[in-house]
């Protein structure tokens, strides 16, 4: 089986602390990959206003989160109540990794499957046969109620 | 007070079944985009799943193979808005947005939620997240951070500890309660260096805070009082030029002349020339030092209490 984990990425929009060279190229990379992210404009700015959507991000099962110094994400979600688990969540640093590091990092841990499995093998929650695969309304219905289920094939890939 | 904002609608780029892939080129612009502009996005692929982030409405964007009516029907959800983005430039895209947000404004907030204007969605409210965080695992609820700052940044829970509660107050790029913690458990997260940035904190950073605990007592007992006094020799200076270009000048010099004196302390320019008055600035340093004290007080009586209840009862005589 493979291990989908969930990544979160920071903008950080208020503020050039962040090499833009090194925000600007994960996004990049993400965004050529076939990899589901979640992005969010500021961390910062999401625990200020005590946004109710860091809690549901503090609970994704293993978030990899790619923001900032890990000591400051998890006091900013700590300050939202929205506390992490840090046993299970991993924070990858934008303001002293490289692109090359950070990538190597979430393409090594986002999919662990075996080579030998990874042609038909899929999370948890995606081992659906076509008939079952969720819609675009579906899934996006589902991603306000409930947890969403993305098909395993069948949809065009990036 | 917290900034609290309506919560803008989560964006999902579509890419599962029953759609065509985004041109990478566009996919980036638009999550860029939606991006400055306070939008959460979320990019859905056919590799995984999106879980559920709470949020009240959700725009679907995608190049589906079906008519977005029959998907909407699909959904039968008022909150979900689905755009066929095929060959729409990223601006377009935007406005489409906009517009059915502001539609959709029409309507009551479902579930006691304000809907966002025009203006948030265009244009969400630029306000810089510049505030402190605190370190649980180092903060010793000393209170000198709570007795240090002038603008009600700090304030303490019901339990006695201390937390941040009005983030907005804080004066963008000052760090400088983060100087007077003796255990470097303040961080500003948008600071230019480490620790107050949230690097870790080694052993250089601790004696070299140690070294300026009670940094009020260090400076004569009242920081603020020099500071001001400081500041208002800049600003007497100021008042004999009659060059107004000059003056300026001077008062510039003047003030990163008082910066340069409190460098530990990083307190920004704009921030020691807006300083209040001097009877304001003692009353506000009076009424913090009170709140911590009264704090600190609350803690050691509840502490007592505590112990007392836990100890066995004296034999009576």
């Amino acid at each position: 089986m493979s291990e989908q984990r969930p990544v979160l990425y920071c903008r950080c929009a208020f503020a050039k602390v962040l090499p833009e060279d090194v925000k600007d190229g994960v996004l990049e990379r993400l965004v050529a990959s076939n990899i589901p992210f979640d992005s969010v404009p500021d961390l910062c700015e999401m625990s200020a206003k005590k946004d109710p959507t860091l809690k549901q991000l503090a609970e994704l099962p293993n978030v990899r989160i790619v923001a900032c110094y890990p000591r400051a994400v998890r006091w900013l979600f700590d300050a939202a109540g929205a506390p992490l688990d840090t046993n299970r969540a991993e924070i990858l640093n934008m303001r002293t990794d490289s692109v090359e590091n950070i990538w190597s990092q979430l393409t090594s841990t986002c999919s662990k499957s075996p080579p030998e499995e990874s042609s038909n093998s899929s999370t948890e929650g995606e081992s659906q046969s076509a008939p079952q695969q969720a819609t675009a309304s579906q899934q996006a219905t589902a991603s306000q109620q409930a947890t969403a289920s993305q098909p395993t094939s069948g949809g065009p890939t990036a | 007070m917290n900034a609290k904002l309506p919560q803008l609608p989560r964006v999902i780029l579509y890419e599962g079944k029953d759609s065509q892939s985004i041109p990478q080129t566009l996919r980036l612009e638009l999550l860029v985009k939606l991006l400055d502009k306070g939008f959460t996005v979320s990019r859905s692929t056919d590799q995984g799943r999106l879980e559920n982030l709470g949020h009240n409405n959700v725009v679907v964007l995608g190049i589906f193979d079906l008519p977005t009516a029959q998907l909407g029907e699909q959904a039968n959800n008022d909150e979900l808005q689905i755009h066929d983005i095929r060959d729409k430039s990223a601006e377009t895209i935007l406005d489409s947005i906009n517009a059915s947000l502001n539609k959709s404004r029409v309507g009551s907030p479902a579930d006691g939620q304000t809907a966002p204007s025009a203006e948030q969605t265009a244009a969400p409210k630029r306000w810089k997240p510049w505030f402190p965080v605190i370190d649980f695992d180092r903060c010793t609820n000393c209170m000198q951070c709570l007795s240090f700052c002038l603008f009600d940044v700090y304030g303490v829970t019901k339990e006695g500890k201390i937390q941040v509660q009005n983030q907005t107050n804080c004066k963008t790029d000052c760090p400088a309660c983060s100087r007077v913690c003796p255990e470097v458990a303040i961080l500003f997260p948008k600071y230019k260096a480490g620790p107050i940035n949230g690097d870790e904190v080694n052993t250089d950073d601790v004696r070299r805070e140690a070294m300026k605990v009670d940094i009020s007592a260090l400076l004569g007992g009242d920081i603020y009082s020099l500071l001001r006094d400081r500041s208002e020799k800049a600003k007497s200076r100021f008042s004999k030029e009659r060059d107004d270009d000059r003056a300026l000048k001077e008062r510039q010099r003047c003030l990163n002349k008082l910066k340069s004196n409190f460098d530990g302390l990083e307190i920004p320019t704009e921030v020691l020339s807006s300083l209040p008055s001097m009877d304001q600035i003692q009353s506000k340093a009076q009424q913090a030092k009170q709140r911590a004290q009264q704090a600190l007080a609350d803690n050691a009586a509840n502490s007592s209490a505590n112990q007392s209840a836990q100890s066995p009862q004296s034999p009576q005589p």
